[in-house]
């Protein structure tokens, strides 16, 4: 087994049951939020029970930052009590009849190196919950349930972080109402995150990282961006294809209502962020539908991004539409046109373009 | 008023109830536990052998009782070559048969407050670091109160209340299986009317207000919640 320093956690598990196999074998990054995306049958929520030691795999390897938790061939299995980890179910699942509180102190209270006072008041100050810790589950809202139970699990201090599609019981309103405390969590947290999810939009605002699910076994497993724009993996086919871009705000232009960020590929304008200091790192997501390509640099035209590109791969993944992997000075991006446009312009692969960029979405 | 031997009706019976009530709680939980959650072939039979004493006569109970526990019956056979003698017409004997014969009281309420638990919540608390048994007392034994606290009164009480069983494997012996039923059987045998009254009268408001508190708490409880 290569265990590079990267390798932090490394999950292999073999599991069967009727009508269903999951295959895995897995190196995932030791901190960041590593995504794990498929639809409902994927297997994604029993590789992540396997990872808890909720189920238990016919054979299997489990190495997290350098422990073994689990090894079929040695006979080893720690059950799940045992395992540093925090657990966020989609359900909440807080105890109903402990408060708030009483909820995140039970697990404070058994675990071997659990969050002291102070950390739990730091914990709960970022979750946003210090008006609700003496109320029990039933007099909370689903929204604030889920944050006492991400909060029960990171007063634990766990080494690994596990969320099974911690946003999929909440409606809307109550998904807005969580996710800034979940990129809040990104950012503060240096411990590894799995979070499954079967929302595409959910693994762009958050996954550094991104592993696909398919009837149980990995189809691709890497880089968020490099994922998301591998023609093969099943997220760069058809409409809801998009690209994710790393940038920093460069600049603003309040005349004309418009920020600047820039990236290894170039500076892309947005609507004015009047509330984001030059200098802040934000997440575009671009859709792939929203990029059209030109073979000269246009002189004059109503679009603003345009920016020089290179072809490194094309697809066709329905008949009359043709996805167009490119580079921009190392990052990918992807463009979604239709077949006649490729083939009057003559695409291939090696090409050199120019995208133009009509719309982006900050995540 | 109560005579003598009354009291020691009375006390006799309190014994039996809360003795059978806490042997029942030990095998019953398990039990209640394991039937509420095997998927296994046995637990349509397991089930209705537990729930055997509701439908029968207690005085088919008490006679395979009677006959098992003799000292012909294998277990008697048993319990003889141990020198513990054979347990028809002891209290010992009596306490067997009343845990038989009050054993789906206890058993189903609890059964009931186990299957109705959200399973999530026992692999929440193995997440919060909550060894098995850990788990059972600081998250099922909560949730499932109500059912215990219906299990308890239930089990008591139906104690209490029985006589078939009582005469057939306990007869009637004064301080030592001479309960409350038997002993009003005994009053009105000897037309007793009025010492009767008193022991059947209290019977009736005792009953009462058992239940009333079981109804009353068991609301109390269902209304916390909400």
């Amino acid at each position: 087994m290569s265990n590079t320093p990267h390798d932090n956690l490394h999950a292999r598990f073999q599991l069967a049951f009727s009508g269903f196999q999951l295959e895995t074998d897995l190196q995932l990054p030791g901190s960041g939020v590593t995504a794990l995306f498929g639809h409902s049958g994927s297997g994604k929520t029993t590789l992540l029970r396997c990872i808890a030691g909720l189920q238990r795999p016919d054979s299997g390897f489990l190495q997290v930052r350098g422990q073994v938790w689990q090894d079929s061939a040695q006979g080893v299995f720690l059950p799940t009590h045992q395992r540093p980890l925090g657990y966020v179910f989609q359900e909440a699942s807080l105890f109903p009849h402990l408060s708030a509180r009483k909820n995140m102190d039970y697990g404070r209270k058994r675990a071997v190196q659990a969050a002291n006072d102070a950390e739990l008041a730091a914990i709960v100050d970022m979750l946003g919950i210090g008006h609700l810790l003496d109320k029990i589950p039933a007099q909370l809202s689903g929204g604030e349930r889920q944050r006492v139970g991400i909060a029960r699990a990171l007063a634990l201090k766990p080494q690994v972080l596990l969320m099974d599609e911690p946003l999929a019981a909440l409606d809307l309103k109550r998904k807005q109402e969580i996710l800034p405390f979940l990129e809040h969590l990104h950012r503060e947290l240096d411990i590894p995150i799995l979070y499954v999810t079967h929302s595409p939009q959910e693994v762009t605002q958050l996954a550094d990282h991104l592993v696909v699910l398919e009837a149980g076994r990995v189809v691709a497993s890497g880089a968020l961006a490099e994922v998301l724009t591998r023609l093969d993996s099943p997220m760069a086919q058809g409409k809801e294809a998009s690209s994710v871009l790393q940038v920093k705000v460069w600049d603003h232009e309040p005349e004309f209502h418009l920020s600047h960020v820039g990236f290894a590929g170039g500076v892309i304008s947005l609507p004015y962020q009047q509330a984001t200091a030059v200098g802040t790192p934000l997440r575009l997501r671009i859709d792939a539908r929203d990029v059209s390509l030109t073979l000269q640099q246009p002189a004059q035209t109503s679009i603003l991004n345009v920016l020089p590109a290179s072809i490194t791969g094309m697809a066709q993944p329905v008949a009359g539409q043709v996805m167009v992997r490119l580079n921009l000075g190392g990052v990918p991006l992807l463009a979604h046109i239709t077949q006649k446009s490729a083939s009057v312009m003559g695409l291939r692969v090696g090409m050199a373009v120019f995208a133009q960029i009509k719309a982006t979405a900050i995540v | 008023m109560l005579s003598a031997s009354d009291w020691s009706s009375i006390w006799l019976t309190f014994k039996l109830a809360s003795l059978t009530t806490l042997i029942l709680l030990l095998i019953g939980t398990p039990l209640a536990w394991h039937l509420a959650h095997t998927r296994r072939w046995w637990k349509a039979p397991l089930s209705a052998v537990v729930a055997l004493p509701i439908v029968l006569p207690p005085t088919v109970l008490g006679f395979y009782l009677l006959i098992t526990l003799g000292p012909k019956g294998p277990i008697g056979q048993l319990t003889h070559s141990l020198g513990l003698g054979t347990l028809p017409f002891t209290f010992s004997g009596l306490l067997v048969a009343s845990v038989f014969y009050s054993l789906p009281f206890v058993v189903q309420p609890i059964q009931n407050a186990f299957e109705a638990l959200d399973m999530r919540l026992l692999e929440a608390s193995r997440t919060l670091r909550a060894k098995p048994m850990d788990t059972f007392f600081s998250v099922v034994v909560p949730l499932a109160r109500p059912g215990f606290l219906t299990a308890c009164i239930l089990g008591f009480a139906h104690t209490v209340g029985e006589f078939g069983v009582v005469l057939m494997i306990g007869g009637n012996i004064p301080d030592k299986t001479r309960v409350v039923s038997v002993q009003i059987y005994d009053h009105v045998e000897s037309m007793e009317y009025a010492q009767a009254h008193w022991l059947a009268g209290g019977m009736v408001v005792f009953s009462f207000i058992v239940l009333l508190l079981m109804y009353t708490l068991n609301r109390g409880i269902r209304m916390s919640k909400i």
